[in-house]
């Protein structure tokens, strides 16, 4: 149990140092075109508030994603804790910084029978029923909510680019098997697709992402497959095929880049889809554990109480709304911007 | 133009099937029978009541092939039951399933009829209104309010509808359901109103973004050249050519009308399809799920067959490719 939770720690921290070479790499890559520098531009010149916010969300999810063992506080009583890997988001908060069961934001005593809290007035944001600090759970979701969009992109982008390219590119026998295989997961509900996959997975993270991941990808393939299919007839990659070009370079000098914008839309576009998904996926009992979309579900009954529990609620349903707004808002300009024709409509 | 349907139909059987293998490979060939008889029967059953419920079940027969007697195996099992609608019993608590089906319609099409009428009414009408102030403070604050709407979760929409409305408020019961008419729209009021509420921002964005692209077509240049009014032209002229999107949404839609609304009904306590499938969730009801997604499914199948003909229909241009 110990060495899984090690392993565990350590993997989220390689991933945090590759998310954060490749973002550097994407940086650099990016300024040297114009195209997507004047783009970056255009976009923080319309949206900077919700990029800021985006941003802040980004870092309190890198920062809990960077954990180790041991340090911080030396009482007996925390030994326990010690020995689990601690997020930089944990360490600071205390390691004994819980209660016994609810309080109010800032309250000095306990919710119900109103004996003194072990941190008066500490408590930003109250206590859950379990005694834990309303604000460092919220906290903690941002990470949950970034790996649910995060993990399930990088199914469905190289997913949909592989099957769409091919079935556009070469067409015939190709298309005709990916164009079925699309056709038939698009016309099981999506919810319900869902549904059956996670139930037949198993319930947890990466399982709710693949299955995530398996009914996203169809909608974002369909675009691709058209697209390449209008590219490959342009005069560029004729003269590439004339001059003996490879397929393969032909494909990956010509035809990926001019995808890229539609990957970028895609991504933003489908994020807020995939994380407000998952809250329905918790209220079923099938989400990811530690997410807002859990604390909301558990927070339901609260509001039953007399006197009502509301700050569970709050924090949760704050978070989760600033954040796909955020991104919402920046997933419009960014279609405006990179491309206003396309993807059309919705 | 009958080729024309006749080779859709055949495309959507083939379809049909394709996902009738899907649903095969995710619950029989990835799930565990002897796992699921555990979550049915419980824990600490004996061996011997596990492994009659795996026969009593089907989940024992040869997964493809069997010798003696062709036929007699799972799969054969899995696309005869499905194809016949002869689904068998629940998993979990032995309930014939297409009764259930039969009982849950009703309810569940009490709430998803009204919710879509209503719906379609607000959605098409709001939005022609924020269109026909397009580019005006009207139609940004339209726009922003519809991005506010959809960045909020159902789950919150169901939480505030049934805290301020049902608790604060006391308009209406909670939740609850009853088949008698009168007492049925009492119950049912909330959870409509929480539906639409939920749908209004996203069915509005989508609405006006047809009805704005519509109004730069050279039809209604020369209609207003014509001496045309503005509100004549948008409920006669643009509404008319808006229709095809329209129809595509309105039609696509028509399957969750009989498949019911998960969320809605499960915390309005309505016993519909949609509290079915969640009760299926919990008890880890394998039986009921498929079949609930394959019709799902074939719903679905059928509608896209048929906007694709009323395609044909609405836009004499289709029916040229």
């Amino acid at each position: 149990m110990n060495e899984a939770l090690l392993e565990a720690h350590i993997v989220s921290n390689l991933i945090v140092a590759a998310l954060l070479v490749g973002a550097a790499l994407a940086f650099t890559a990016a300024r040297r075109s114009v195209l997507w520098s004047r783009a970056g531009r255009e976009l923080l010149r319309r949206r900077p508030i919700a990029l800021v916010t985006i941003l802040v969300f980004v870092m309190v999810a890198l920062l809990d994603s960077v954990a180790w063992v041991g340090g911080g506080g030396t009482e007996d009583a925390i030994a326990l804790e010690q020995s689990r890997p601690r997020s930089l988001i944990d360490r600071m908060f205390a390691p004994d910084f819980k209660e016994k069961s609810y309080s109010a934001p800032l309250a000095d005593a306990e919710f119900y029978g109103g004996s003194k809290l072990e941190h008066p007035g500490t408590h930003l944001l109250g206590t859950d029923i379990l005694g834990r600090d309303v604000l460092h759970l919220t906290l903690k979701g941002a990470r949950v909510a970034l790996l649910i969009g995060g993990l399930t992109s990088l199914i469905v982008i190289p997913l949909a680019l592989l099957m769409g390219i091919s079935a556009g590119y070469f067409g015939g026998r190709i298309d005709d098997i990916v164009f079925f295989v699309v056709s038939t997961l698009a016309s099981i509900p999506s919810l319900l697709l869902l549904i059956a996959l996670i139930m037949a997975l198993g319930r947890g993270p990466v399982q709710v992402c693949i299955a995530m991941g398996v009914t996203g990808w169809v909608g974002f393939c369909r675009i691709v497959r058209g697209e390449t299919f209008k590219l490959r007839e342009l005069d560029y990659v004729q003269a590439a095929r004339a001059l003996g070009v490879s397929e393969i370079g032909i494909i990956l000098r010509h035809i990926l880049p001019n995808l890229m914008h539609l990957v970028v839309i895609t991504f933003v576009l489908l994020f807020s889809g995939l994380v407000l998904s998952e809250a329905i996926l918790s209220y079923l009992g099938i989400g990811i554990d530690g997410s807002w979309g859990q604390m909301i579900d558990q927070a339901r009954d609260e509001l039953a109480r007399d006197p009502i529990i509301w700050w569970n609620l709050f924090a949760a349903s704050t978070a989760l709304f600033v954040l796909i707004l955020s991104v919402n808002f920046v997933g419009d300009a960014v279609r405006d911007i990179l491309d206003p024709k396309t993807l059309g409509g919705e | 133009m009958l080729a024309y349907i006749v080779r859709r139909t055949a495309y959507g059987f083939v379809v049909v099937l394709g996902v009738l293998l899907l649903l095969f490979a995710l619950f029989f060939l990835y799930a565990e029978p002897v796992e699921m008889a555990r979550r049915a029967v419980g824990e600490k059953a004996p061996p011997e009541v596990l492994e009659q419920w795996v026969v009593n079940h089907g989940y024992a027969k040869p997964t493809w092939w069997n010798a003696e007697a062709p036929g007699d195996t799972m799969i054969a099992d899995h696309f005869r039951s499905m194809l016949t609608f002869d689904f068998g019993r629940s998993d979990s608590d032995d309930s014939p399933i297409l009764g259930r089906i039969r009982a849950g319609m009703g309810p569940s099409l009490s709430l998803t009829l009204p919710l879509f009428a209503f719906g379609l009414v607000f959605g098409v009408g709001l939005s022609l209104f924020v269109a026909y102030f397009r580019e005006t403070y009207i139609d940004r604050m339209g726009v922003v309010l519809c991005v506010l709407g959809m960045s909020l979760s159902v789950l919150l929409y169901i939480i505030g509808g049934q805290f301020l409305i049902g608790k604060l408020l006391r308009w209406f019961p909670i939740s609850g359901f009853d088949p008698s008419p009168g007492v049925m729209m009492r119950f049912l009021a909330l959870p409509v109103l929480v539906g639409l509420a939920e749908g209004l921002g996203g069915s509005i964005r989508f609405y006006r973004t047809v009805f704005i692209e519509e109004t730069g077509r050279d039809y209604v240049r020369t209609a207003r050249a014509k001496g045309c009014g503005d509100g004549r032209i948008m409920a006669r002229h643009v509404l008319h050519n808006a229709m095809i999107p329209i129809l595509t949404r309105v039609v696509v839609s028509i399957p969750f009308l009989f498949q019911g609304s998960l969320l809605l009904e499960s915390f309005f306590g309505i016993p519909g399809l949609g509290s079915m499938m969640v009760d299926a969730i919990n008890g880890n009801d394998f039986a009921t799920l498929r079949a609930m997604v394959f019709i799902g499914a074939l719903l679905f199948i059928g509608a896209q067959i048929l906007t694709d003909i009323a395609y044909t229909l609405v836009d004499p241009r289709v029916r040229l490719s």
